[in-house]
């Protein structure tokens, strides 16, 4: 068994590696007749950018990605340079006119992007043309590795219960330094993802064949993102089965987010888009899903009829009404630990790093500033779209709605829900955008506080201060000093994992939706005294 | 202002200083040998076993004692002077007190085996303990055996801690099957069942007769008294019982049996001086008690009632309903009223017991054979409500109320597959009854909220 789990490591690394490898292979070049199309397409006006794409682009020789990349974003460059120059002379000479005329030769938009674009055109090579065989190589190998090394568990645990042994003394989990080579390739990873799609076009090219069957588009890098999410979230549920095969709550929610990743978050919007409705995931709730408001979004789904506008409804019910009620009858676990796509990976993906997460008190407090900093900002961001969609205008004193969106795009979604979010789970533990960044959660977290069934009882005297809850609690929240108390637990961070009431060696912890009073419970002296005792104390 | 002065750092001596700070604005000094700061000892085990560092065992955070204005001084106690109301430290530092507790907890029993103060040789109780298991027991290349001497909580704990790193474990029980002096027949068997399982090689009915050395003053092997068997190891560990930690205070005048004599105000012969945890010794047993008990939640108990007397509410140790818990490897364990072993259960004690088929999951309900009053429940592999039991233990019910609304009780997380129905199946055909099983009601569940 040991030696199947090694064959298994030994696999997934190489198909690791080359995963990584296939980045640097291919090459990258375009026809005229190519290139000739992509600048009608995009409506290109300039001349110049035209004659600096041949000149880069269209050759013989064999371009690596990177080349590739730097010759367009050059090109871009140079042309728009160009017109800059002219702008400025034709602004010192006053010659309005001919100022203006220079602008629509600008090209706009991001340079990555737009390299990325022409990249999937480009590319030859192995990931472009044995598209199957590189598949196999590296996303195959990487599955059939990682459950290799992952099912010996079954046996290799030994008898069903909570397996803990070991995660403090180990370099993957204790944040040595396997926990900082995942942390730089995750970092990694999501830079290139949101920054720098051409990078990775070859991974791109790989999934290229699923995008075409499902949804009959050519395949985009969050399309790449979104399968490689399924995948990873299938493997590692795999692990939590084996890991938690005693405890059946954990097995039914780890079910729950799967079924809703691939089902709601990646089939379901694919196929919409196959019957050219908009690409929507019915259970990404705004403020989460923060751009729902946006004009952009609002003037697509009006204007892809019925079916739209039943997803605009749809979309402001799930928020003002379903996601609060469900909230109050089960507590927020049942959006953040089994619906969520971001929940859905941190309980998969996340699971062994869960216990890395901070439970000071310090970050308790660090904690609740910026998260209700980032709902407020979605909120005012939010505002901002909503009268621009309205009055049509588009700034409020001097502010403008693109610059505030730009911004919340870039510093909550790209860098605090990705490269921060995931991308610190092995130095963090897994939560680190649900605890901190996610707004959902915040205002989920109210609700849970002040209107919920929803606790975490505390079984009487039981506890014995041991720790094992407070330290798998991946939300940080120091578990037993509400436990040893007799207190039970209403936090609005707690997503109702229910690893704290797994890992309790006494029977101590349950999850329960019940009746609101008494719901939260002070108390000074635990059961198991003398009762005159406890309510002459606790009465006080 | 008074200062109230605690010998011992354990859950103890610290419940007693929290509440004595709740209460009051007294000067407090906690003195440990041990630990600057208070950590829990039930979790030293999953150090070893890597599910928590050191840190992670500590309930309060380091800011925690100054905030609360609870000075914690590390130190040895040598001598208490009562007569002028001083105690000495081993460095010679002198403490003056008003109020003292002593809450020093317990130490492993030895029993005079030879060769028991080897190197390689440790009990598991003290921090110091589980340092020098990390030194003799890091892996299976250093420790190539160990071997375990006595059958209790703390044993089965240290089984499973080696066996976490494959150490090979010989675990030496006195009894004809585990800690069966408590548990009944049924439990005890399931245990060693779940023992074996483990690979942990079990030695029922077996007794140490001596630790041999080798040449550099190290353990190398243990004879059996029985067969007079040797058995090559690296590390024995002596867990067969504990014993309070009180020989500093042999000489101050404070009255002492096993542990520390106290009346049930926790208070000793001296004025102002209490003891409370591990160490105290009642000199009436309450109720069916023991004289002595070191387990964690009375412990915890008498530091919360001892702070109400420091604090001009002069409180009886009254504990209520016995109850406590633990884990054998996989299995957990909660007891709520009293269950005896066979060995030494009352006249009128029956059983009404229940084990699944497959599973390690069972139950031993004890009742009055002519009163049909619950006296008290054994479970094992599931999870019961202390509140409930407390209750039902309170309101004296019989043990058909009690099977009636056992659906009531269960504590398992959500999901999980209850046994209320075929335990209730199986008492009507023992006892020819037709009770039903109720529907698991918030209504009475929060009766008391």
């Amino acid at each position: 068994m040991k030696a199947i789990k090694k064959t298994g490591l030994i696999i997934f690394l190489i198909g690791l590696a080359l995963f990584i490898g296939t980045i640097f292979t291919g090459s990258f070049n375009l026809t005229q007749a190519e290139l000739d199309t992509f600048i009608q397409e995009k409506g290109y006006k300039s001349e110049l950018i035209k004659t600096e794409l041949t000149k880069g682009v269209v050759t013989n020789e064999n371009l690596n990605i990177f080349e590739f990349s730097s010759k367009i974003i050059n090109a871009i460059e140079t042309s728009n340079k160009h017109y800059n120059t002219l702008i400025t002379k034709y602004d010192a000479e006053k010659n309005w006119a001919k100022k203006g005329a220079q602008f629509q030769y600008k090209i706009s938009g991001k340079p990555h992007s737009l390299t990325f674009t022409l990249a999937k055109k480009a590319g030859k090579g192995f990931a472009a043309e044995k598209t199957g065989l590189m598949w196999f190589l590296t996303f195959g190998l990487g599955i059939i590795g990682a459950l290799l090394f992952i099912v010996p568990d079954v046996v290799l645990l030994g008898k069903p219960g909570i397996k803990n042994d070991g995660i403090f003394l180990s370099a993957a989990t204790n944040r040595g330094w396997i926990g900082w080579f995942a942390f730089i390739f995750l970092v990694s990873f999501y830079i290139l993802l949101y920054f720098y799609p051409d990078y990775i076009v070859n991974w791109v090219y790989l999934v290229e064949p699923i995008s075409q069957f499902i949804s009959g588009n050519s395949a985009s890098q969050w399309f790449l993102y979104g399968f490689l999410y399924c995948v990873v979230m299938s493997v590692m549920a795999v692990r939590m089965y084996i890991k938690y095969r005693h405890n059946k709550y954990q097995i039914l929610r780890t079910t729950s987010v799967l079924f809703f990743q691939i089902v709601f978050a990646f089939l379901i919007p694919e196929i919409l888009v196959r019957f050219e409705k908009p690409w929507y995931d019915f259970k990404n709730a705004f403020p989460l899903d923060y751009d729902f408001f946006f004009k952009w979004n609002i003037d697509e789904l009006i204007s892809s009829g019925g079916f739209g506008l039943f997803i605009l409804v749809w979309g402001v019910v799930l928020t003002i009404v379903v996601v609060p009620v469900m909230v109050y009858f089960f507590g927020k676990r049942w959006y953040c630990s089994w619906v969520c796509g971001c929940g859905g990976l941190a309980e998969t993906l996340g699971d062994p790093y869960r216990q890395l997460s901070s439970k000071t008190l310090f970050s308790w407090k660090f904690e609740r500033i910026i998260i209700h900093s980032v709902l407020i900002f979605v909120l005012v961001m939010t505002s901002f779209a909503l009268y621009t969609f309205f009055s049509g205008a588009n700034q409020i004193i001097g502010i403008k709605t693109q610059t505030i969106q730009d911004i919340y795009g870039f510093l909550i979604g790209a860098i605090f829900a990705g490269v921060i979010g995931t991308g610190f789970y092995p130095i963090f533990g897994n939560r680190v955008w649900c605890r901190f960044g996610c707004p959902l959660a915040a205002y989920l977290g109210f609700i849970q506080r002040f209107k919920s069934r929803f606790r975490i009882t505390t079984n009487g005297g039981q506890c014995i201060s041991c720790g094992n809850c407070s330290t798998y609690c991946e939300q940080g929240i120091d578990v037993r000093a509400y436990a040893q108390k007799g207190e039970n637990i209403v936090r609005s961070s707690c997503v109702g994992c229910g690893v704290c009431s797994a890992v309790c060696p006494r029977g101590v912890l349950k999850l329960e939706n019940g009746p609101e009073a008494g719901r939260i419970n002070p108390t000074e002296i635990l059961l198991g005294n003398d009762i005159d005792l406890i309510s002459l104390v606790n009465k006080k | 202002m008074n200062h109230i002065v605690i010998i011992g750092n354990g859950i103890s001596g610290v419940t007693a200083a929290r509440h004595i700070r709740k209460n009051s604005d007294q000067k407090i000094t906690i003195i440990s040998a041990e630990t600057k700061y208070f950590f829990s000892r039930t979790a030293l085990m999953y150090v070893y076993m890597g599910h928590l560092t050191f840190e992670h065992t500590q309930p309060y955070e380091d800011w925690f004692w100054e905030k609360n204005r609870i000075d914690l001084k590390e130190g040895f106690v040598n001598t208490i002077h009562t007569d002028e109301k001083t105690l000495e430290l081993r460095s010679g530092e002198k403490f003056a007190y008003d109020n003292l507790i002593i809450a020093s907890g317990s130490k492993p029993n030895k029993f005079g085996w030879p060769g028991q103060d080897l190197d390689g040789v440790m009990g598991m109780y003290h921090k110091q303990d589980l340092e020098n298991l990390e030194k003799y027991a890091p892996n299976k290349e250093t420790c190539k055996r160990a071997v375990i001497v006595g059958g209790g909580l703390i044993g089965i704990e240290l089984a499973e801690m080696l066996r976490s790193r494959d150490i090979p474990v010989t675990f030496l029980v006195r009894e004809n099957s585990f800690w069966n002096g408590v548990l009944p027949t049924q439990e005890s068997e399931m245990i060693n069942e779940h023992i074996k399982d483990h690979h942990i090689d079990l030695r029922l009915g077996t007794n140490l007769k001596e630790i041999k050395s080798d040449k550099n003053g190290r353990v190398k092997s243990i004879i059996i008294e029985e067969t007079g068997e040797e058995i090559f190891c690296n590390v024995v560990g002596l867990t067969a019982g504990v014993t309070p930690n009180i020989d500093f205070i042999k000489d101050s005048g404070i009255a002492f049996g096993r542990g520390v004599k106290v009346n049930h105000f926790l208070e000793t012969n001296i004025k102002n001086v209490y003891a409370i945890g591990d160490c105290a010794e009642q000199h009436e047993a309450i109720g069916q008690r023991r004289n002595i008990e070191a387990v964690w939640y009375t412990g915890r108990m008498m530091g919360e009632t001892v702070a109400q007397t420091l604090c001009g509410n002069k409180t009886e140790y009254k504990p209520g309903h016995w109850f406590n818990s633990a884990k054998f490897l996989d299995i957990e364990y909660q007891t709520y009223g009293w269950v005896f072993s066979e060995r030494s259960k009352k006249e009128n004690d029956v059983y009404f017991q229940w084990r699944h088929p497959k599973d390690y999951k069972c139950i031993t309900i004890s009742f009055d054979k002519n009163s049909h009053q619950f006296i008290g429940i054994n479970t094992f592999g599931i999870r019961m409500r202390h509140e409930i039991f407390d209750q039902w233990l309170t309101e004296n019910k019989s043990i058909e109320y009690v099977l009636e609304y056992l659906a009531d009780a269960n504590f398992d997380p959500e999901f999980y597959k209850l046994y209320e129905a075929e335990i209730l199946t199986k008492f009507n055909s023992e006892n020819n009854t037709n009770i039903q099983l109720r529907k698991k009601s918030w209504k009475r569940i929060f009766s008391k909220a």
